[in-house]
């Protein structure tokens, strides 16, 4: 009898010699099957964003997609627990019923992926630790992130944290969870704070000139009192007319002239309260009414979605670069994008997604050595068919690189989990 | 008290304090290096002043590159070291060692970068958490983050404790608010996590740092986060009936939608020791007061406050009273922050819990509390932030007659295992430091320990770094955990407590 038919005799496995562990239990068993053997496994959920990071090297997959279903949903306490790989869809529409909502705004990778919707689970984002539009004013998935239950490298079944708040007992694992590929523990339920829903929304839509007057713009926009919750820069790119005819008819609103450059942000609240912001920034920006357009609430929350999708980058062939750095040095990076690459800003302007329309990885590169004299950093998010992996598609410096790979031990010794799938070694 | 179990001393080490005080010396000034015993008396204990050590020596260093050295030096020489903020903490995380080297991280007291464009400020460990709020204020800035402790507390401490406050519902405690870290490693090798830009790529050290009580690394710089002030802060003072009544009503607030900046309860015990020790103004025939704080802009906080009235009168509040100045709503948090220093008041000695439970577990939690309160004819006083779910009972005993002493030991660890139980935690601010150590096994088992180890193993191989804190040393479950404070005098009795 073969080692897998040992383990297939307990664990469902589909033709494709996937297995699919039912629980928390079967998970275990399976690890710690495998960790015996050392044979490791890629853990993949509904397959969303398996796309996203190195491939990795490993004789097995587990996927962890039956281990689905809401445990616990506490409106009053904003908190609900979840099993690992239950649908965002889900979720999202079982706190809708509470008017509560996951505030980090999940993106939706389908867009780029396939080029329709597929929002994958709750243990792929928190794997990959990606929020949206709200990020720098809520946080990301990392900080709405309360406990954990999951399964080490050895099989063992480990948990840190809780359903409330308030809690320093023991080391924050949660974090480290956050934005860890799968590589530290198979998850197989999280606890996640919710948020009420804001009664409504409002975007304004301003068309400015060169790349200092938009980060002044988006300068006194984050150092307002009047707060907002979402600001993006959409560039021209008059040269790349496949890219203008897709800017044009995704961000298609009435009141919205999509061919120009734009800043948009966005004012959540009540209705009194956001006309009150609006009208205090308009000020502190000093814009008059005639520099500006605004979308209500029927405009206001599809282009936020369609921001949060990627939809400008549907179905993307070339490389999608995902990079952060520290706001004030945007408008340099505006400038080095310009007409080269295509590209907008999110997250008031910390966020860069770049499209690399490039065979040679020598662009990447570039980019890379940029992220990192700009004190941030960059992810290759989707590569093309051509990608050779001649660049890694993370960054990571040495040191952390050798603490990454203790902390790896610590969880997974053998390297069952995912193996390489952020760094070689880890 | 009970015999505090510590790590087994090293008698070489004790023996070689000379040779190590004159080695340390070379790697900083000698000025920095304490080793007489008035020098070190300062140092034998911080805010839970119930135990204290005295240190093999105390080191002062003035850089990243001095730390670097002191703990490559120590390291090779298998020395234990304890590092220090202020000293402020409630559970005993900085409680020396004898055979360990103290490292304080005083002499980090300055400001490094004020970065308004990035919105952040780049910080030596030693500032306090108030003087980055005061560096910034002029231009309308400040750290969210507020412990009671603010004034004194270092904002190396608040990463090392994840130290929250009464604002962490609407703006989370440390680890949401800051940027990046630079921390030493016990071997020396200095590393730099995050920095002025959000969610650094990979494993989120910065977050397995933040709360890790120092046993990971030494932190020597920290680039935090800061907001713009809210144009508006109004807050309520609200009397109920009934515990009831009160703690349905804060429920009631939180899943009507409503995020307040700090909402915070205290029990008619706790009404009367405030309003005595600090002529607050509060409603005194309340058996509940709830004190509701909210920000943001004109319209948006009236607008709250209309929903916040409309639930508290349909809970049957008693009285309500709103801030009309800002003068008037410094004046409901007055008694408040008077809390600790008016149960000190009441009673020789008092414990102060710190345990976290589901919000609307309120109720049950405060008539269980009572319950025990009968049973071990001990009074007790309840505060709560209402807003997540943190409460703080204190117990007043006479610390002299050794039976009450006793009774309010089992006392206080009935309450927090009642927090468990309740869905709650047995820290949710103060930290487990050497003072809820041996409880951890009522929340996590062995294998969760056993990770958590392996993860101090795997950055600390000789458990060099801050040993003997936070995981059990008995491995059982000991009847410990909670801040003695003995005739009023709290290390810090000045600073107001939440």
């Amino acid at each position: 009898m073969s080692t897998k038919i040992k383990i297939n005799s307990q664990i469902f496995q589909d033709s494709n010699k996937v297995y699919y562990p039912k629980d928390e239990a079967e998970v275990s068993d399976l690890i710690r099957e495998l960790y015996k053997q050392d044979s490791p496994t890629e853990i993949i959920g509904n397959n969303s964003k398996s796309f996203i990071g190195n491939k990795t090297q490993s004789a097995n997959t587990t996927s962890l997609s039956k281990i689905s279903g809401i445990i616990d949903y506490r409106p009053e306490e904003l908190y609900i627990k979840v099993k690992a790989c239950t649908p965002i869809n889900e979720i999202e529409e079982v706190l809708s019923e509470n008017n509560q909502e996951l505030a980090f705004e999940p993106i939706d990778f389908g867009y780029i992926k396939e080029g329709k919707s597929n929002k994958g689970t709750i243990a792929g984002y928190l794997s990959c630790n990606y929020a949206g539009s709200r990020r720098f004013k809520v946080g990301s998935v990392r900080d709405h992130v309360l406990g954990f239950k999951g399964v080490n490298g050895k099989g063992d079944i480990i948990k840190s944290g809780g359903t409330v708040v308030k809690n320093v007992t023991g080391y924050d694992l949660s974090k480290l969870i956050a934005g860890s590929f799968g590589t530290l523990v198979a998850l197989t339920e999280i606890t996640l704070k919710v948020l009420p829903k804001k009664d409504s929304s409002k975007t304004v839509i301003i068309y400015p000139g060169d790349f200092e007057q938009i980060y002044d713009f988006l300068n006194k926009l984050s150092s307002s009192s009047s707060e907002i919750s979402g600001a993006v820069f959409v560039p021209e790119q008059s040269k790349d007319k496949d890219f203008v005819i897709k800017k044009n008819s995704v961000f298609k609103f009435n009141d919205l002239k999509s061919n120009f450059s734009f800043l948009a942000f966005r004012v959540e609240g009540d209705k009194i309260s956001i006309e009150e912001k609006i009208n205090n920034l308009k000020k502190e920006l000093e814009l008059n009414n005639s520099d500006i357009s605004t979308l209500d609430v029927y405009q206001s929350e599809p282009f936020w979605k369609k921001v949060n999708n990627l939809e400008v980058f549907e179905n993307t062939e070339h490389n999608l670069i995902r990079m952060v750095i520290p706001p004030a040095n945007g408008s340099k990076l505006c400038k080095y994008l310009e007409n080269n690459h295509n590209y907008f800003v999110d997250w008031c302007g910390s966020l860069f997604w770049i499209e690399i329309n490039s065979k040679k990885e020598e662009k990447i590169k570039d980019l890379k050595k940029m992220a990192k004299e700009f004190g941030g950093y960059l992810t290759v998010i989707k590569t093309s068919s051509e990608y050779d992996y001649g660049e890694a598609i993370f960054t990571v410096d040495k040191v952390r690189l050798m603490i990454s790979e203790k902390v790896k031990q610590s969880f997974d010794p053998k390297r069952i989990l995912n193996p390489g799938k952020m760094y070689r070694g880890v | 008290m009970s015999e505090l179990a510590l790590p087994k001393i090293d008698q070489t080490i004790l023996n070689r304090k000379s040779e190590i005080v004159k080695n340390l010396s070379k790697l900083t000034d000698k000025e920095n290096v304490l080793s007489e015993a008035d020098e070190l008396r300062p140092y034998e204990t911080d805010a839970l002043s119930v135990y204290t050590q005295t240190p093999l020596a105390v080191v002062l260093p003035e850089n990243t590159d001095e730390v670097s050295e002191i703990l490559k030096y120590c390291y090779s020489e298998n020395i234990k070291v304890v590092p220090r903020g202020a000293g402020t903490g409630l559970s005993g995380g900085a409680l020396p060692l004898q055979d360990a080297i103290l490292i304080g991280l005083g002499k980090f007291n300055k400001i490094l970068e004020i970065d308004y464009e990035n919105k952040c400020v780049v910080t030596q460990p030693g500032v306090t958490n108030l003087g980055i709020t005061h560096a910034v204020q002029h231009k309308g800035f400040y750290y969210a983050p507020d412990p009671s402790s603010q004034l004194a507390c270092s904002i190396g401490g608040n990463v090392a404790e994840n130290s929250g406050g009464v604002h962490s519902l609407k703006y989370g405690t440390t680890t949401n608010n800051i940027l990046g870290v630079q921390m030493v490693m016990m071997d020396g090798t200095i590393c730099r996590f995050g920095g002025k830009s959000f969610d650094q790529e990979g494993y989120d050290l910065m977050g397995l740092i933040c709360g890790s009580e120092g046993l990971l690394g030494v932190v020597t710089e920290v680039t935090v986060k800061i907001l713009k002030k809210p144009e508006v802060v109004k807050a309520a003072l609200i009397g109920f009936p009934s515990i009831k009544e009160g703690g349905d009503a804060a429920s009631e607030i939180i899943s009507s939608g409503i995020v307040p900046a700090g909402m915070e309860i205290m029990d008619k015990a706790l009404i009367e020791a405030t309003d005595n020790f600090s002529k607050a103004g509060y409603p005194r025939d309340a058996e509940l007061l709830l004190i509701v704080e909210l920000d943001g802009t004109e319209s948006e906080v009236n607008e709250l406050i209309k929903k916040v009235e409309v639930i508290c009168k349909k809970n049957n509040c008693s009285s309500l009273k709103l801030s009309n100045s800002e003068k008037e709503r410094l004046s409901f948090w007055a008694g408040r922050k008077a809390a600790f220093p008016a149960c000190g008041a009441m009673a020789p000695d008092y414990y102060c819990m710190d345990g976290s439970i589901p919000r609307g577990k309120l109720a049950e939690a405060l008539l269980e509390i009572k319950k025990l309160s009968e049973k071990y004819e001990l009074p007790v006083a309840n505060c709560f932030h209402a807003g997540d779910g943190n409460l703080h009972p204190l117990i007043m005993f006479d610390g002299n007659d050794k039976e009450q002493l006793r009774k309010t030991e089992e006392f206080g660890s009935e309450i927090l295992k009642t927090c468990v139980r309740l869905g709650g935690v047995i820290t949710g601010e103060h930290g487990v430091g050497i003072e809820k150590r041996e409880l951890m096994c009522e929340m996590f088992n062995d294998n969760d320990i056993q990770q958590q180890l392996n993860i101090k193993k795997s950055l600390d191989e000789k458990n060099l770094l801050n040993p003997g804190k936070v995981y059990p040393i008995l491995r059982k479950c000991a009847e410990e955990g909670r801040v003695h404070v003995h005739k009023n005098k709290d290390k810090f009795p000045d600073l107001p407590r939440f």
